[in-house]
């Protein structure tokens, strides 16, 4: 059963050091509440996982834009000033990751696998220092498993089990690292009583989840 | 007369069937959902998490914060679309359940390897989702001008970092339709007033000629 707390509770889990998942897509799909709330309390050197370091103003790019990250991974850095500026300054390390394989490495992670074989990043320079497999004739390269001590994700709707409903193109990597922290908790734009969800509608199980905070 | 992106683009745009599934990359590749023929229904992708991506909103009250493209502009979704997380959504990128994708390109080779996510020497934003599409979509079609202000872009082998190994089929330019072959380049069509021997001029690659050349239409 996932436990409903304040965001000032959700934020007492959250230390200097920590490796914090952030879904969303531009943004879409951020919990821009418990983000705000992060860069109020200031912790520091952080490793952040998303798919891209966004906007300044919006989701996990309001962490790098407040100096709170020292490594990012994922796929792109474009559009965030302050990523580039950081990364040029020596200040912020990017390991780039092909999105799909970023999706697939977190979900590995939540879901017990040792790593996944994705074709993707073959004969490039990503494939720098990983083994390349072959499969019936086929390469690939291993890609590990990417974990996090927290993530914080964005449902539009929870029931108290924590049971999760993304909304449309909100949906992104929520799932997948909903399952892959130590520590997940979910920012709801709403929350309704046990019962008050389909089980048939469910996309998160509440299995998942262990904080929900009222977004 | 078009601008050299929309000719392309155009071009690009006569190239799938009726019924399939297409990912467009950012920059010209984008303009290929404006010049799809009349009667051919394509359906977009949108890496994001859906498909059929409809038109953007044509007033304030239609927008929907949660509905979004991977260039971040609000647009809709077509009867028959649906929603899917990161995983779906790249499984059917890297699963070869795209029919085609458009991809813009630093350099293509003779080998079909392309470049397009990094520049040395320039500010390095990352390659989104760019490697999965070249790895894993049916048709990789490449939309790009030939040359770089005159620097070919066609070459014998790519001198900038890799996106893709082997997965260029069709390169369409402003001069030319390329396809890779196991034989190598075949130039197939050129665009109205240009010549093969100007083609050849712009282009690093070796490349045969197709015996039915065609001019290009659009």
């Amino acid at each position: 059963m996932a436990k409903i707390i304040s965001i000032e509770e959700a934020m007492d889990m959250i230390v200097d050091g920590m490796t914090i998942m952030i879904p969303g897509f531009w943004a879409i799909g951020s919990p821009e509440k418990l983000i705000d709330a992060l860069v109020a309390k200031g912790v520091r050197n952080l490793t952040g996982i998303g798919i891209s370091t966004a906007l300044t103003t919006k989701g996990i790019g309001k962490l790098i834009a407040n100096h709170q990250i020292k490594k990012f991974i994922g796929s792109y850095v474009g559009r965030n000033p302050a990523t580039m500026e950081q990364m040029e300054a020596g200040e912020l390390e990017v390991e780039f990751v092909p999105q799909g394989t970023l999706a697939e490495r977190v979900r590995a992670a939540g879901f017990g696998l040792g790593g996944i074989l994705t074709p993707t990043g073959l004969g490039t320079e990503i494939a720098a220092g990983k083994q390349v497999i072959n499969v019936d004739g086929r390469d690939y390269l291993l890609e590990k498993p990417l974990r996090a001590d927290v993530a914080l994700v964005k449902a539009c709707l929870a029931d108290k089990a924590g049971n999760l409903v993304y909304r449309k193109a909100a949906r992104n990597t929520n799932p997948l690292m909903a399952a892959a922290a130590d520590i997940t908790i979910v920012e709801a734009a709403k929350i309704v009583e046990i019962g008050e969800i389909d089980p048939d509608d469910v996309m998160t199980p509440g299995i998942f989840v262990d904080y929900l905070v009222q977004g | 007369m078009d601008s050299k992106d929309v000719f392309i683009a155009k071009r690009v745009a006569r190239e799938f069937q009726d019924g399939d599934f297409v990912n467009l990359g950012i920059g010209i590749p984008t303009l290929v959902g404006n010049y799809i023929p009349e009667g051919v229904r394509v359906y977009f992708h949108s890496e994001n998490g859906f498909t059929h991506i409809g038109p953007m909103p044509k007033v304030e009250n239609e927008i929907d914060k949660d509905l979004i493209n991977a260039s971040d502009q609000y647009v809709t979704i077509l009867p028959g679309g649906a929603f899917f997380d990161s995983a779906v959504s790249f499984g059917i990128i890297r699963g070869g359940h795209l029919d085609a994708t458009v991809l813009g390109g630093l350099q293509v080779d003779q080998e079909g390897n392309l470049a397009n996510w990094r520049m040395p020497g320039k500010k390095t934003v990352g390659m989104g989702g760019g490697m999965d599409l070249a790895a894993g979509a049916k048709k990789v079609i490449i939309a790009m001008e030939h040359t770089n202000k005159g620097i070919p872009k066609i070459v014998k082998k790519c001198t900038v970092p890799l996106t893709g190994i082997k997965c260029v089929d069709l390169i369409v330019t402003d001069m030319a339709v390329m396809a890779v072959t196991e034989q190598g380049l075949v130039l197939k069509e050129i665009a109205p007033k240009v010549t093969v021997e100007q083609v050849r001029e712009a282009t690093e690659a070796e490349f045969t000629v197709d015996p039915d050349l065609k001019v290009i239409e659009v």
